[in-house]
Parts: structure tokens; C-alpha cells; sequence
């Protein structure tokens, strides 16, 4: 084996070691003391609140560029007032919980390695453990729980913006009565589509601030590494909101259709 | 409390003792092929300073690390109050630290709180003292370094050495018996390292803490090892020389390619004939 693809594989498997160590080391601070509950509270806001903005835009217009797009392909087989019902389906279904994912990856994932990142080549991190804190309980714990917790809210803050913004789209371009659209997105619910929705945004949420913080504590190299570890942050935990969609997804239809 | 320099010393405060507080025995580090640590040895004893000098890269932050538990030594021993503590867990280690403070490079303080909860932190976050308590004692340590007016600044509001002071004092605020200092005065001009030499001595001569000062500002060093704080009756504390046998009670020791060449005291080193020494020296 060439030496390259010897050290990148050693490179690869220590990573996931040390992520699996990371998410053993996280479950135990969640189930044993002590716990940092304002932290939480600390991280709650910051994780859910303060992507309220991002995660309005990206619903209200995914979901009006749907309505759009379907409208025009509905028009081919004169099915225009069902637009409502593909809008409903895809943005409760997959796009509501992947794109954001896919924003808060940006926004919050980036944040997180970034600030974790200089904490760690700042001395912070050896601080935090020289005053006898753990930093996976202080840090890594009440964001991923935040995480965990705000990711499937503002999903369904998404999901109910993407129809909002399909329904102006109906209503003033499409020229789709109000009650018709309406209906036509309830029409299109079924329980299983909505447990599904909301179900991948945990495991999107814990995926997303777990790989972050993951790629902030080890980083390595001063203000440079800082810029390293936040592009790895958002790459990594975007690929990964897509490929754990996939999985979870496939789980899902097999447990609940 | 003002602090200022006098010319003449200081009798010896109280004795050592001779009951290492911390010893490494035997003590080595690699990071793949590159030795940092050979076999180390050396003890502190009770009350007194070690001062560890040496080239950049020498191993000498990575010491303290170790003694720490924040970095595992590949081999040797580590004790701390005569309970080895290499082969400890970081839950254990917690209860270790809970006896000893470190002052990082560059302060290490936590940018998003104020120059308050830098320094009770530890008192904050892991102790249940009543919060009235805690910021008694951290307006206590603030005067003490002669800080109390920054105290709800954020750090960034701090100079250089304002913010090694504030490290200092969040390292003494949980009143540890031994305190280790990282290159505390590194990067700062000569006047603002006084400063922060000034509060190294206190603190071992006034609040009878043991230490290990890490450094390669040989000033500095021999600041500290020749300098002792005495407080006058009306609570005015002075840095004067120290005395002889106060002197002895700093030791030096440098490394040098993951092997200590020298120990001694401050006129031991100053009259060694070793070449590197010299070198290091002039």
C-alpha cells in the first residue's frame, strides 16, 4: 500500500476513535454530574434562537421557489391546485429537516469549532482543566443537548414557513385559492410523514454540533488551525447531515411505512 | 497595598521542610521520533521555587503539563504530595488539581467573562461556597495583585500584564499549595515582568505557596530567586534582597535535550563552568 494512503487511512481511523471517545465521553456527562444548566439555557439561545433569522429565510423561500417550480410542472397534467400537497410533502418529509441542517451547520457548527478552536489553542481548554472542569461536560455536553433539542423546533418553524412562503406563491402568482392550497397540504400529511419529519432533526442536530466540537477541540496550529477546523466543521457536518438523512430515512420507511 | 523594591533583605520566613511536594522520577516523553523528555528527576520541596530554564522546545511547559495530568508522560513517575499520580484518570486528577494552580502563557484567561468570574472561576463553577463567599475572596485576590478596580472588565479590556496578573490570581484563588507558572513574563517589557515577578514572590513568601516557575527570561529568574516580600506591621508589603538562606530555598534547574544539565541555586549556576551554561548566561 502506498505510503500516503497508509498514513491517510491511520489519519481516518484515528479521527473516528477519537470521535467515538468524544460521544462515550458525552453520554456519560449526561447521565452523571455535575451538570452546567445555564450553559444549556446559554447554548439554547444561542443555538435556537439566534438561527431563528436564517432558518425563516431559508423555509419561507424553499418553499416559495417549490410552489414555483412544481407549479410549472403541474400545469403539464392541469393539476395546479395540488401544489399545496407536493409543497407540504417535500418540505415536512426532506427539506424542511435538511436544509436546516444543512443552515445550521453553517451558522452554528462553524460558531462552534471556531470557538472552540481558540479556546483550545489559547490555552483555554488546558485552563478549563486545570481549574478542575471537565470541558466535555462545560462545552461539549449543553451544546450538543441544545443541539439535539433546537434542531427538530426549527424544523418545524421551517416546515410551517416553507407552506407560508408555497402559499403566497399559489395564491398571487399561481392564482390557487387560499382554501384549495390549504387543504391540498393537509391532504398530503400523513403521521408517518410527520413522525419522519421530525424525527431526523435529532439525529441532524446531534450530528451537526457533535462533529463540530469533535473538529474545535482538536484543533491544532494556532489562528490557521482555528480557519482549518471551521471549513472542516462545515464541510464534514454538511456532508454528514446529507449522508445521515439517507440512513435515517431508509430506518424510518422500513420502522414506520 | 503598595509594593515597593528595598535594599535591604529579608531573613528567612519559616523553614522548607524537607517533604518533596512534588517529584518526577525517571520521567520521559516522545512525540514520535523526537525525544522531548529523557529521564528527568527532581523534586520540589515545601515552600520552596524551582525555576526550569532552557531553550525554546527544551520540554519545560511540557513538564508542568505533565505534572498537571494534562499531557501522560510515556514513562517514569509523578508525585504530588507523595501520591503518584501519573497513572491517574482525569477524574481523579480533578481531585489533584484541586491543590494546585497554573498560570498559562499569555494568562489563558476565558474571553467571554469578566476579570470576576476568571478569577472564581473554580469557586463559581465546581464548589457549592456561598456566592457572597467567593466574591469576598476574589475581590481579596484582585487587591491582592493590585487589580480590584478591573474587576468586571472583560479581558480583552486588560493590558499584557494586567491579564498575567488576573491568571495569577485566579491560579491563587482556591488558595493552592503549589502554583506553577508558564512563561508567565514572556512577551512583557521589563517593567510590567517586575510586576508580575513581584506577585510570584508574594506568594510564595506571604501565602507560603511552593512553586515552579517556567521560564527562559533568565531577569526574571534571578528576580525572583533573589527577592523576598516581607509585610511591614501596618500591612504594607515590600519586595527587599532576600538573605542567603532564602536564596537556597530557590533552585534552578535546566534542561536541555530531554536532560536536566544543571541544579543549584541562583550562585551555583551564575559560577558554573559549563559551556552551554555560559552560553545560555551571556
Amino acid at each position: 500500500m502506498p505510503e500516503f494512503v497508509d498514513a491517510w487511512l491511520k489519519r481516518a481511523v484515528l479521527e473516528v476513535q477519537e470521535y467515538v471517545r468524544l460521544c462515550a465521553a458525552m453520554f456519560r456527562g449526561l447521565v452523571s454530574p455535575p451538570f452546567y444548566r445555564y450553559d444549556f439555557v446559554e447554548q439554547l439561545d444561542l443555538v435556537g434562537v439566534a438561527s431563528l433569522t436564517v432558518v425563516l429565510l431559508t423555509g419561507f423561500f424553499t418553499g416559495a421557489v417549490l410552489a414555483l417550480q412544481s407549479g410549472l410542472t403541474l400545469d403539464q397534467f392541469g393539476a395546479r391546485p395540488v401544489v399545496g400537497r407536493l409543497v407540504s410533502a417535500s418540505m415536512i418529509k426532506e427539506l424542511g429537516p435538511v436544509l436546516t441542517g444543512l443552515m445550521l451547520t453553517g451558522r452554528v457548527g462553524s460558531g462552534i469549532a471556531a470557538e472552540l478552536g481558540s479556546m483550545v489553542v489559547t490555552d483555554q481548554i488546558n485552563a478549563l482543566r486545570a481549574l478542575g472542569t471537565d470541558p466535555i461536560r462545560k462545552l461539549v455536553v449543553p451544546r450538543v443537548l441544545a443541539g439535539v433539542l433546537m434542531t427538530p423546533i426549527l424544523t418545524i418553524i421551517a416546515d410551517f414557513v416553507g407552506m407560508v412562503g408555497g402559499w403566497i406563491v399559489a395564491r398571487f402568482q399561481l392564482q390557487v385559492a387560499t382554501g384549495l392550497y390549504w387543504s391540498s397540504v393537509s391532504d398530503a400529511l400523513y403521521m408517518q410523514d410527520v413522525w419522519m419529519g421530525i424525527i431526523k432533526p435529532f439525529a441532524l442536530g446531534f450530528v451537526i454540533v457533535s462533529i463540530a466540537c469533535h473538529v474545535g477541540l482538536r484543533t491544532q496550529g494556532g489562528t490557521q488551525g482555528v480557519g482549518k477546523a471551521t471549513t472542516v466543521a462545515v464541510v464534514a457536518g454538511s456532508v454528514a447531515v446529507i449522508a445521515v438523512d439517507f440512513f435515517v430515512t431508509r430506518v424510518l420507511i422500513s420502522l414506520l411505512y | 497595598m503598595a509594593t515597593q523594591s528595598a535594599e535591604h533583605t529579608a531573613p528567612t520566613t519559616r523553614s522548607g521542610g524537607d517533604e518533596p511536594v512534588v517529584a518526577f522520577h525517571h520521567v520521559s516523553l516522545a512525540f514520535d521520533e523526537k525525544v522531548i523528555l529523557k529521564d528527568v528527576n527532581f523534586t520540589l520541596l515545601r515552600g520552596h521555587t524551582k525555576i526550569i530554564l532552557g531553550a525554546s522546545g527544551a520540554g519545560k511547559s511540557l513538564s508542568l503539563k505533565i505534572l498537571l495530568g494534562l499531557l501522560k508522560a510515556d514513562g517514569g513517575e509523578v508525585r504530588v504530595h507523595g501520591e503518584r499520580v501519573d497513572q491517574l484518570s482525569e477524574l481523579e486528577m480533578m481531585k489533584v488539581r484541586t491543590n494546585i494552580g497554573m498560570v498559562f502563557q499569555e494568562g489563558a484567561l476565558f474571553d467571554s467573562l469578566t476579570v470576576r468570574e476568571n478569577v472564581g472561576y473554580r469557586l463559581y463553577e465546581e464548589t457549592d461556597t456561598p456566592l457572597d463567599e467567593i466574591d469576598r475572596r476574589v475581590e481579596e485576590v484582585l487587591g491582592f495583585v493590585s487589580l480590584a478596580e478591573h474587576i468586571e472588565k472583560m479581558p480583552s479590556e486588560l493590558s499584557g500584564g494586567q491579564r498575567r496578573r488576573v491568571a495569577i490570581a485566579r491560579a491563587m484563588c482556591s488558595k493552592p499549595e503549589i502554583l506553577l507558572y508558564d512563561e508567565a513574563t514572556t512577551g512583557l517589557d521589563p517593567i510590567t515582568a517586575t510586576t508580575v515577578d513581584d506577585e510570584i514572590i508574594k506568594l510564595r513568601d506571604l501565602e507560603n505557596v511552593s512553586s515552579i516557575v517556567v521560564t527562559h527570561q533568565l531577569r526574571d529568574a534571578f528576580y525572583v530567586a533573589t527577592r523576598a516580600a516581607v509585610r511591614d506591621p501596618d500591612g504594607t508589603i515590600r519586595i527587599v534582597n532576600a538573605d542567603p538562606a532564602k536564596e537556597r530555598e530557590t533552585e534552578f534547574m535546566m534542561l536541555r535535550d530531554g536532560l536536566i544539565v544543571f541544579e543549584g541555586d541562583a550562585k551555583a549556576l551564575r559560577e558554573s563552568t559549563d559551556e552551554y551554561i555560559r552560553k545560555f548566561l551571556s
